[in-house]
């Protein structure tokens, strides 16, 4: 039993990082119908940010959570800055071109990005220091939970209610799905279609950067590459839940985490990718769509 | 005599070799019903999307001079500015947004009227949290003026027909405009539904002072409702007048039935 529940916790963990990535590309897919390759891109830049922010910071003797919480601050508004440069560089111009074209321009920008990163840093694998709190009740009560892994599943928690108030009750958000729903109409009664767009890549690269912070202090090293890996597993869940569906993205997110953690647990780590994408394979047969994506239906 | 609040002079829109509109003239002043008819494939719709700003006309001018406003030129503004500067529009099929609740789709219409950004959002001070609070009252007070306001929380896709076409009269008048733009608002309703509707556009031109430029086929509501008509046929406008003046006039005639030949 003790068993099964660490798996189950490290699965809830890793769910949780693909599902803060994950949510990007479905909520940009949601809105333009692009799947956005630059975005694991956009995970990887803020990891770097963090590890030469809170490295910065520790040069200045400084230590505990405000380290954390300056490093994120950082990592954030870096991460939100280029998602809103690449949407504006490598998407806005091609809005009216075959859908084609962007995805192509997404791909070439995922490229430029890594290799950017690789030519300004370097291409070996960086240590990154553990930002996150050390917090011993979790070892005392929940004994089959690292403290990290603790704090990870909780951030994201919250970080998920943050972002359903925001869709769900706010101006912008309403404007968010207004815009998913029937972008000319949305127009038409008044709403910015390119500022809409813009605040989905920002908020979408914001919560990658949360992912990005958490899963590095988590692992604890990072290179040029990680993004494109963790990318393609977020990719993945977004569409095992259904593309364009924000709870469906959390919720292959999970899926995907919990199938992972417990074939590498009972089975051997060797198989934890044939696994996922078995699975992924099984569900599309079943729905095509994804768990909880609308079916799409062909008028004719 | 005081400016009309839409004025459109030689209009033009050719798309590749096909001309679409050719030199159309058309005013709205305020108060008034116009209605704009003709043949399938005459330039109507054509002609809403260069003034919403979907299309860029490729000759012409489009100016709008709002009550107690500057006149302004239309042409290559985006379309939500001028969703802004007071032109709203409903569409020939129902474009609601169906996943949104019916008290949703109408505070989206205020969207434009309000300022909460991203931070704002975030933040939620006293101004944002006032500013909520009126979108919501002065949306419910707008479906209840639609007899909309028992389905509030409906979701926009479960109304029946006729409470989806009204509710897109609702969402659009919630962007405060002078001017409303109505494609075939009749389109498919039945004629206690079209009789209603007729009462409905009198309302929105009387009591909340808003001009009406209507595109419509049902030639009873055309007749009964509308100050003025205006013809397009094949892109120009064939005649524009009374309702009597065009019942009678032979170009319309003509375009409507066709030339007699024997």
């Amino acid at each position: 039993m003790e068993y099964f529940l660490e798996l189950f916790f490290g699965g809830l963990t890793r769910g949780s990082i693909y599902a803060l990535i994950a949510l990007g590309y479905t909520m940009v897919y949601g809105i333009i119908e692009l799947i956005n390759f630059a975005h694991g891109e956009i995970y990887m830049i803020a990891s770097f940010t963090a590890l030469i922010v809170s490295s910065l910071l520790a040069l200045q003797g400084m230590t505990g959570p405000a380290v954390l919480l300056l490093t994120a601050a950082a990592a954030i508004i870096f991460a939100a800055a280029h998602g809103f440069t690449v949407e504006k560089v490598a998407y806005k111009p091609l809005r009216q071109a075959p859908r084609l074209s962007p995805l192509i321009s997404a791909i070439g920008m995922s490229i430029f990005l890594q290799n950017y990163v690789m030519l300004a840093q370097t291409s070996d694998f960086l240590p990154f220091p553990n930002l996150l709190p050390d917090l011993p009740f979790v070892a005392e009560y929940l004994p089959f939970l690292g403290a990290t892994e603790f704090f990870i599943i909780v951030t994201t928690a919250l970080v998920m209610v943050g972002l359903t108030l925001l869709i769900k009750f706010t101006r912008m958000g309403k404007a968010m799905r207004a815009t998913a729903q029937d972008r000319n109409m949305a127009m038409l009664v008044g709403v910015d279609i390119n500022r809409t767009i813009s605040n989905t890549f920002i908020i979408g690269s914001a919560l990658a950067a949360v992912g990005g912070v958490l899963i590095a202090s988590h692992i604890g090293r990072i290179n040029f590459y990680i993004g494109f890996i963790a990318g393609i597993k977020a990719f993945t869940a977004a569409v095992l839940g259904g593309i364009g569906s924000i709870p469906g993205a959390v919720l292959g997110a999970l899926v995907l985490g919990w199938t992972e953690s417990f074939a590498t647990g009972y089975v051997s780590s060797d198989y934890e990718d044939v696994f996922a994408f078995v699975l992924l394979v099984l569900i599309l047969i079943v729905r095509p769509s994804g768990l909880l994506g609308r079916p799409a239906v062909q008028k004719v | 005599m005081t400016e009309p609040l839409l004025d459109i002079r030689d209009l033009t829109m050719r798309f590749g070799g096909l001309v679409a509109l050719s030199g159309v003239g058309l005013h709205v002043s305020a108060g008034e019903v116009v209605a704009l008819i003709g043949p399938n494939g005459a330039g109507k719709t054509t002609l809403f999307n260069c003034v919403t700003g979907i299309y860029q006309p490729t000759a012409g001018d489009i100016f709008i001079n709002p009550p107690g406003g500057p006149r302004r030129r239309l042409n290559g503004m985006k379309t939500h500015r001028i969703t802004a500067a007071g032109i709203a529009r409903t569409f020939q099929n129902i474009r609601l947004f169906p996943e949104m609740t019916v008290l949703e789709n109408v505070m989206i219409g205020r969207h434009c009227r309000t300022r909460a950004g991203v931070l704002a959002a975030i933040l939620r001070d006293r101004d944002t949290r006032r500013e909520e609070r009126e979108v919501v009252e002065r949306s419910y007070e707008i479906l209840e003026r639609f007899d909309l306001a028992d389905h509030v929380n409906d979701l926009a896709k479960n109304l029946p027909y006729g409470d989806q076409r009204r509710l897109e009269i609702a969402r659009a008048l919630a962007t405060e405009p002078f001017l409303l733009l109505l494609d075939e608002p009749a389109a498919g309703m039945n004629p206690k539904e079209t009789d209603e509707l007729e009462g409905l556009i009198r309302r929105i031109c009387d009591e909340e002072k808003v001009s009406v430029l209507m595109i419509e086929h049902d030639m009873r509501i055309v007749m009964s409702i509308s100050d003025r008509i205006v013809v397009l046929d094949y892109g120009q406008k064939i005649a524009e007048g009374t309702a009597a003046e065009i019942w009678e006039n032979p170009a319309v005639i003509k375009a409507y039935l066709g030339e007699e030949t024997l």
